[in-house]
């Protein structure tokens, strides 16, 4: 009964804040209804029994990608109403559309329930072993047969985070730099000097 | 009692609203970026859910894998939008035709 009330409690958070996410005047405000899906999605999660997804939903997505999203539409200067101009003139378009979109998908689901399509059926070669938790199986599957993809994951994060640095990196002329180069150039030899004045006199530099 | 069809009917308004953000906020390009992330996020729960009731844990593997692409997609996404910004002063797409390429 709990668990009844508790998948359309967060089905029905999630769809809200989906629609406040697409809909709400101020973009500061989208964010915050997107970090409100994403913890209600990752709620919807748990309750399926992928934990592991679920927590990796609430660290990438709202601890990353949403505090990303917050700080770009709060470092640039823009005029948000402005950008609103043609919202209401697309708005029958786009709600024909989705409606279009939406009944195509219950169609589909409906001929999934009839039982008109053959779905394949797993194998049951990545099942949860027995007294293994998600944590656990997904680990052995993603470190072992999915090892390469895992790996090839990890080169696309680290080329999407060179790409948005080279993207955004520039050089600024009122700055003074280090010169790396020249500073490793250096030797003790010449860069110190022992001097060793007279009484009364000065060193010249 | 919950079966899979609740969860591909919440997965599916979802990427609905997604797509209808896309045409709705057709200037901010910001907000067209959260709705491909809300997409992506529909399709997460498809793949978690299927993974789930059919006792295969593949799906939540490529679950995985598209939370990876989405996040990569919103760091180069929005990078571009900061240098577009950086030249223009706006974030306007209608006029991002402007190299005619």
């Amino acid at each position: 009964m709990i668990h009844i009330i508790a998948f359309y409690l967060f089905a029905a958070m999630v769809i809200a804040s989906g629609a406040f996410t697409i809909l709400s005047r101020n973009p500061v405000h989208s964010v915050l209804w997107l970090i409100m899906a994403f913890f209600n999605a990752a709620g919807l999660m748990v309750l399926v029994g992928a934990e592991f997804i679920a927590m990796l939903l609430v660290i990438v997505y709202v601890g990353a990608v949403a505090v990303l999203f917050l700080f770009v539409v709060m470092m640039l200067d823009i005029d948000f109403a402005e950008l609103r101009a043609g919202f209401i003139r697309n708005f029958p378009l786009g709600m024909a559309l989705a409606l279009v979109l939406l009944a195509e998908l219950v169609l589909g689901l409906g001929a999934y329930q009839v039982g008109s399509l053959h779905l394949g059926t797993p194998d049951g070669s990545a099942a949860t072993a027995v007294g293994a938790s998600n944590i656990e199986a997904i680990g052995a599957l993603l470190y072992g047969r999915y090892l390469f993809l895992f790996e090839s994951a990890g080169i696309i994060l680290l080329v999407a985070m060179i790409g948005a640095i080279v993207l955004t990196h520039r050089e600024r002329k009122d700055q003074r730099p280090q010169n790396i180069s020249q500073q490793i150039a250096r030797r003790p030899d010449e860069a110190t000097v022992n001097m060793k004045p007279g009484v009364g006199e000065g060193v010249r530099l | 009692m919950i079966g899979i069809e609740h969860y591909v009917v919440v997965s599916s308004i979802l990427f609905v609203l997604g797509v209808l953000g896309i045409f709705l906020n057709r200037k901010n390009i910001i907000v067209i970026l959260m709705a491909i992330e809300l997409i992506l996020l529909a399709v997460n729960i498809n793949l978690v859910a299927f993974s789930s009731f059919l006792g295969d844990l593949t799906g939540q593997i490529f679950a995985m894998f598209v939370l990876t692409v989405a996040a990569g997609e919103a760091a180069i996404g929005l990078a571009i939008l900061v240098i577009y910004f950086r030249g223009r002063g706006t974030i306007a797409v209608d006029d991002v035709n402007r190299m005619k390429g």
